[in-house]
């Protein structure tokens, strides 16, 4: 197993026809790590990995595994594993031989090959269905084939691109489990790529927000749930309510907001000032019905288990999203309250 | 009330029985199938019958007399291996050159089109058209051998007209643009993330090509091929233009236009054409044999 200590890319930059798919990327990936590139659909986070894996070259910046210069090598010879979104498992080769195939290009032993495909197969179960064709497999056993067939190799790096966006949501948590013990038991170091926040948080050791191509934040899921860096990095973070408003008043910590038709106190993510125009973001689940705090008419009621979600409107008609445990009607006026230390705001 | 019921039980019984012949795919838009069943039928399905037909009556020599008289007659009996001579070879070089030019223009690249067009044009062009050029290009006088000489590779011209070559030459122009177009489509039904995938897991171009791309083609060859074939078997006005057609190039269809036209046995002629399509049909069968062999599904891409 060839390994390295930390991967780098530095100022990674790819330019599509005159614009910016991908500008100033700079991460410092190290061994064991599972880090997920999280990102809206055009954001960049695709060509990041395609960038890694060799497979786009980049129009500027370079990738270093420890000391030896990586982007000037060609994907076959920089012994990457790669997951696909669409799997691309050969058509034409039985289960067995798609797994076997990386093997094989190695021209390692028959025996080994033959060991190493079988452990492949047993570790995603799938010894029933070796002599299969890929078409005859259902879309988790095809999934489970293209990750055998990345992780066979025992490459450095593996690369996961949306690999679970095409399963249902049931499978898609299955799965999710599964490359997290896989990449737990095998010791991988694995990029993913994924729009999917929740995938993101709950799989990665760091994660890597990407917007229009640029780095919004790079940071332990903790430190993104807890601290996005703007509002941007919160959206995606389930901030469900970004509302404009003004800062009314600054004392240390905390921050008076006035608009929308609300009153609150938050805290400051970067400096404020009296008078600032300001984003207050606020979680579903942090803003709370209660009996004191700002009047607002609930609209829409939906049962969610342990929980109620409403969207209520302000007296401005702003939208709010947030949890109850009891249930209102809609058309009921309710007070809204959120602790301070809930509410962030952005510059 | 009593005398209504009967009544609905036979409409309903004649709906029920429109629907049960609907479900299997008998109703009236069946009748839109006519106008093309009556050409196929009065155009192509009864002259074939009766050229069949004619075959077994000869003047002479019985039911098979046309087919014996083909088949004893050295001369006439070679021009099935002289056909297979040129339309073997000129196949297998179609689609084997197509192949390289098809798989580095897969892509999308910058000029595709015009390039696509300039490979496509000679199939507008026609045999007849092709075949001037030729014996102006390559003939003894043409610019080919006077450059040749020029430059002196050779003292005397090189003959590559009026005979084998020139046909050879032919069928290679004419059937090699429609061989290109058929396998850069089959090969843009082929999903390029395999290739990738190929690549991440340690394949070199060579081993992508040979290991999935070839695989993944073959059977769109196998097809091509046919296709290619049967164009070149039925080689006739080339034959003739820049052929030898009283020798080396004496093809099958001029076997079937002389019996016919220049000697008016017409069962002869019949016959010949009756042999020529069993000659076609037997090299489809063998290839497409082989084609089963192989991988026939899914390719991933689009088309």
């Amino acid at each position: 197993m060839t390994t390295f200590q930390e991967l780098r890319l530095d100022g990674v930059r790819r330019r599509f026809g005159g614009k910016d798919a991908l500008t100033g990327l700079s991460l410092t990936i190290r061994r064991g790590e599972f880090i997920a590139l999280l990102g809206p659909s055009g954001c960049g986070k695709s060509t990041a990995l395609n960038c890694l894996a060799g497979l786009l070259p980049l129009t500027d910046g370079s990738i270093w595994q420890d000391g030896s210069r990586l982007d000037t090598l060609p994907p076959e010879r920089r012994g990457f594993g790669m997951v696909f979104q669409s799997y691309a498992l050969f058509p034409h080769l039985s289960v067995r031989k798609n797994i076997s195939f990386g093997l094989q290009m190695r021209r390692l032993p028959r025996d080994e090959v033959r060991r190493r495909t079988d452990e492949a197969i047993k570790l995603v179960r799938l010894e029933e269905h070796a002599r299969k064709l890929p078409g005859q497999l259902s879309g988790g056993q095809q999934q489970r084939v293209a990750i055998a067939r990345a992780v066979v190799l025992e490459p450095s790096l593996v690369l996961m691109d949306e690999p679970l966006s095409n399963l249902d949501a049931k499978l898609r948590l299955e799965m999710r489990t599964e490359i997290r013990r896989l990449h737990q038991s095998l010791g991988l170091t694995t990029v993913y790529v994924t729009h999917d926040q929740e995938e993101a948080l709950s799989l990665a050791d760091r994660l890597v927000v990407l917007r229009d191509g640029r780095v919004e934040q790079i940071g332990t899921p903790e430190e993104l749930h807890n601290r996005p860096a703007n509002a941007h990095v919160a959206d995606f973070m389930g901030y469900r309510n970004l509302l404009p408003m003004k800062v009314k008043a600054v004392h240390g910590d905390t921050v008076a907001l006035d608009g929308s038709g609300l009153t609150l106190e938050g805290t400051p993510v970067g400096p404020v000032a009296p008078g600032d125009d300001v984003v207050a973001g606020i979680r579903p689940e942090d803003l709370r019905a209660g009996p004191h705090g700002v009047p607002v008419t609930v609209e829409v009621v939906e049962y969610q288990g342990r929980e109620l979600a409403i969207e209520a409107r302000t007296a401005e008609g702003v939208a709010l999203f947030l949890r109850a445990t009891e249930r209102p009607s809609p058309g009921d006026r309710i007070t809204v309250t959120a602790d301070p230390s809930r509410v962030l705001v952005f510059p | 009330m009593t005398a209504t019921l009967p009544d609905r039980d036979t409409s309903s019984t004649r709906v029920a029985r429109r629907h049960r012949l609907a479900e299997r795919g008998i109703d009236r838009q069946l009748l839109l199938l006519a106008p093309a069943l009556i050409c196929v039928l009065a155009l192509f399905v009864y002259p074939f019958a009766y050229g069949i037909g004619l075959s077994f009556q000869p003047a002479e020599g019985g039911v098979f007399g046309a087919y014996r008289a083909f088949f004893t007659d050295a001369y006439q009996r070679d021009t099935i291996a002289t056909t297979l001579g040129l339309a073997l070879p000129a196949a297998i070089l179609n689609v084997a050159a197509s192949v390289p030019i098809a798989y580095r223009m897969r892509g999308r690249f910058r000029g595709k089109r015009v390039l696509t067009t300039i490979l496509v044009v000679p199939i507008t062009l026609g045999t007849v058209l092709t075949a001037e050029g030729l014996l102006n290009y390559l003939g003894p006088t043409g610019w080919f051998n006077r450059t040749l000489m020029t430059i002196g590779l050779t003292d005397e011209p090189v003959r590559l007209t009026n005979n084998y070559w020139g046909v050879f030459f032919s069928l290679v122009i004419t059937g090699f643009p429609f061989a290109f177009l058929l396998i850069l489509s089959y090969l843009s039904g082929i999903d390029p993330t395999l290739d990738r995938a190929a690549a991440t897991l340690g394949a070199g171009w060579w081993q992508r090509f040979h290991r999935i791309t070839l695989p993944l083609l073959a059977p769109g060859l196998a097809t091509t091929f046919c296709l290619t074939f049967v164009l070149a078997f039925s080689v006739f006005p080339s034959a003739v233009l820049v052929g030898d057609p009283a020798g080396t190039t004496r093809v099958i269809s001029i076997a079937a236009y002389h019996a016919a036209y220049e000697v008016y046995d017409y069962p002869l002629g019949s016959a010949i054409a009756v042999i020529m399509g069993l000659v076609e049909l037997a090299v489809v069968a063998v290839v497409l044999g082989l084609r089963s062999l192989l991988y026939t599904g899914s390719t991933g891409g689009k088309g």
